[in-house]
């Protein structure tokens, strides 16, 4: 039995740790090539280390603008969708209404519409209504594509808050809006820290939404940016591609971490997946 | 009344940004509209689905799409997340901690800086030809011999990760007194995978498929910058092709139909989900 388990045990490892090589080369690439003076395509060890690649990039024009552009557009639309989220989750997790089953069945239908697939048509209604081009505008389309699960989310989480707490509060007086702020958001912090981190991680990290309704080279935020590395800028520096790459990267890999740890692993998966 | 109001900021914003669009999507679809040139648009009927599948770019692009799907979604990451996490449960603590973290990391990235990372494992230069050099074999240039193969497996070193964390809080929800039994009753390894833990998890696997196959069908920035859809169309799937078709050729009212069957194919996919929730006890 016990040398069974041992031998099923080594198998496992063995087997993790191919899974383990295949899924590390590219992102051995990345850590190994942004130390690296002369980088190329290939994972290799630095001949010659260097934070050299991270100076280069570290100016105003290739990484502070485009990750304040991020930061404006992920926090904006991330604070508009959790406001308005808890706002939404408050009467579908409270109050008994007709209304609340097709709106749920509504929301979770948009949940899992191809966002992919309106951009042509935003962009089109944008230019219309002389959107297009703004942070402002595409602020507003970030919150509505991510409110759907946003909503269906923080009312899972507020499901999961006691309704007496509530009560007594009204008993002393307390309007609908204060029981909200004063009590059942400070009970489902962890709820609305996972909600947050998942909106601005999504949002950080979209490519395509930016891509269309943004034009002018001074708004994009680094999604687009990136892409600079392979225009105007001629050969492509491998190696601050890749320090661009890991400076991009660490606010969500940071959030990710400090949310799973506190939460547990596969954080918002318990609601997503199981509805 | 007053008690749904709550209510309204979201659905103003969902309304305007979401709905607004979608049904504009489901108006433009119908007309010749273009980017340039032509100063109104008019009403075309049918026109641009016949088009479409008259369309030999078209019923390509459907076919990679297929093809992307299958590969990275379902055979991808559904099967290989359900393998990591039934390999977790057994291997040692170090290395399930290190595997976890690592396939957890290509998932969390930003989408442009996971498909630079796999750009630059398959192209001409790159890792994964520097591997098989190593080991004698024969080296080619992926992105253009086999560029949906490539932006499949990339899909799948992105994607996986989330299967991953789905099917490890399924095995756990197992009772092990069941898997025992099982055990005791001598039923090897395969068939207490096929006859009981397969069954038993069977809602987790239909609510995965059916949010894997979404996410796949919805890809662009990968695709994107690895390849551009190309070599020649060669990995140009539905999203690609839309966006070319609409902003490359000007044609919005046509790319905006190909949006239309995306977002049908789509909702589908969102109506058999959403029975599969239902379906939980």
């Amino acid at each position: 039995m016990t040398r069974r388990s041992t031998r099923n045990r080594l198998t496992a490892d063995t087997a993790l740790a191919v899974v383990l090589v295949a899924f590390g080369l590219p992102l051995a690439w990345v850590v190994l090539s942004s130390l690296d003076a002369d980088a190329n395509l290939r994972v290799k060890w630095p001949a010659h280390a260097t934070f050299g690649n991270f100076d280069a990039v570290l100016t105003p024009d290739i990484t502070f603008t485009p990750l304040l552009n991020s930061l404006i557009l992920c926090g904006g639309a991330t604070a508009l969708t959790v406001a308005c989220a808890a706002l939404a989750a408050y009467p579908l997790s409270r109050y008994r209404s007709r209304l609340n089953n097709p709106y749920l069945t509504t929301i979770l239908f948009a949940t899992c519409l191809p966002i992919t697939a309106v951009m042509v048509p935003v962009y089109a209604l944008f230019v219309q209504v002389n959107l297009i081009d703004t942070m402002a505008g595409t602020i507003y389309f970030f919150a509505a594509s991510q409110l759907p699960f946003a909503i269906w989310l923080m009312k899972n989480f507020m499901d999961g808050v006691p309704k007496e707490l509530e009560e007594a509060a009204w008993t002393d007086g307390a309007g609908t809006f204060q029981s909200l702020i004063r009590i059942v958001l400070p009970l489902m912090g962890p709820g609305i820290a996972v909600v947050t981190v998942f909106c601005f991680a999504m949002m950080w990290g979209n490519f395509f939404v930016p891509f269309m309704l943004l034009l002018s080279p001074d708004q994009m935020p680094a999604s687009v940016s990136i892409n600079d590395f392979f225009g105007n800028r001629g050969t492509v520096v491998y190696g601050q591609l890749a320090a661009f790459s890991i400076i991009y990267s660490t606010p969500v890999i940071l959030l990710y971490v400090l949310v799973s740890r506190r939460f547990g692993g596969g954080f918002a998966l318990g609601g997503a997946v199981k509805g | 009344m007053l008690r749904a109001l709550p209510l309204a900021p979201a659905t103003i914003v969902m309304a305007l940004f979401l709905a607004g669009p979608i049904a504009y999507c489901v108006y433009i679809a119908f007309t010749d509209l273009q980017l340039t040139g032509q100063a109104s648009s008019s009403f075309v009927g049918f026109d641009n689905f016949r088009t479409a599948f008259h369309d030999a770019a078209f019923l390509n692009a459907v076919k990679l799409t297929l093809v992307f799907t299958f590969l990275s979604s379902i055979v991808g990451q559904n099967t290989l997340g359900l393998a990591l996490a039934a390999l977790m449960k057994r291997a040692s603590k170090p290395v399930r901690t290190v595997t976890g973290a690592v396939v957890v990391t290509a998932w969390v990235l930003p989408e442009v800086v996971a498909g630079f990372l796999l750009y630059a494992f398959f192209r001409r230069e790159g890792t994964l030809n520097a591997i098989l050099d190593w080991l004698g074999l024969p080296s080619q240039n992926w992105l253009f011999t086999l560029p949906i193969l490539a932006v499949s497996f990339a899909n799948v070193w992105r994607g996986t990760a989330f299967s991953m964390l789905v099917y490890s809080a399924a095995l756990d929800e197992i009772p092990a007194e069941i898997t025992e039994a099982a055990e005791v009753d001598g039923a090897n390894a395969w068939q207490r995978l096929w006859h009981v833990t397969l069954p038993m998890i069977r809602r987790s696997i239909g609510t995965n498929l059916m949010l894997n196959t979404l996410q796949t069908l919805s890809v662009f920035g990968l695709i994107w910058v690895m390849t551009r859809g190309g070599p020649s169309n060669h990995s140009q799937t539905l999203p690609l092709f839309m966006y070319e078709q609409a902003f490359q050729k000007s044609m919005i009212g046509y790319g905006t139909a190909v949006a239309l069957l995306l977002l049908v194919v789509g909702s589908l996919f969102s109506v058999v989900y959403m029975r599969l929730l239902r379906s939980e006890p």
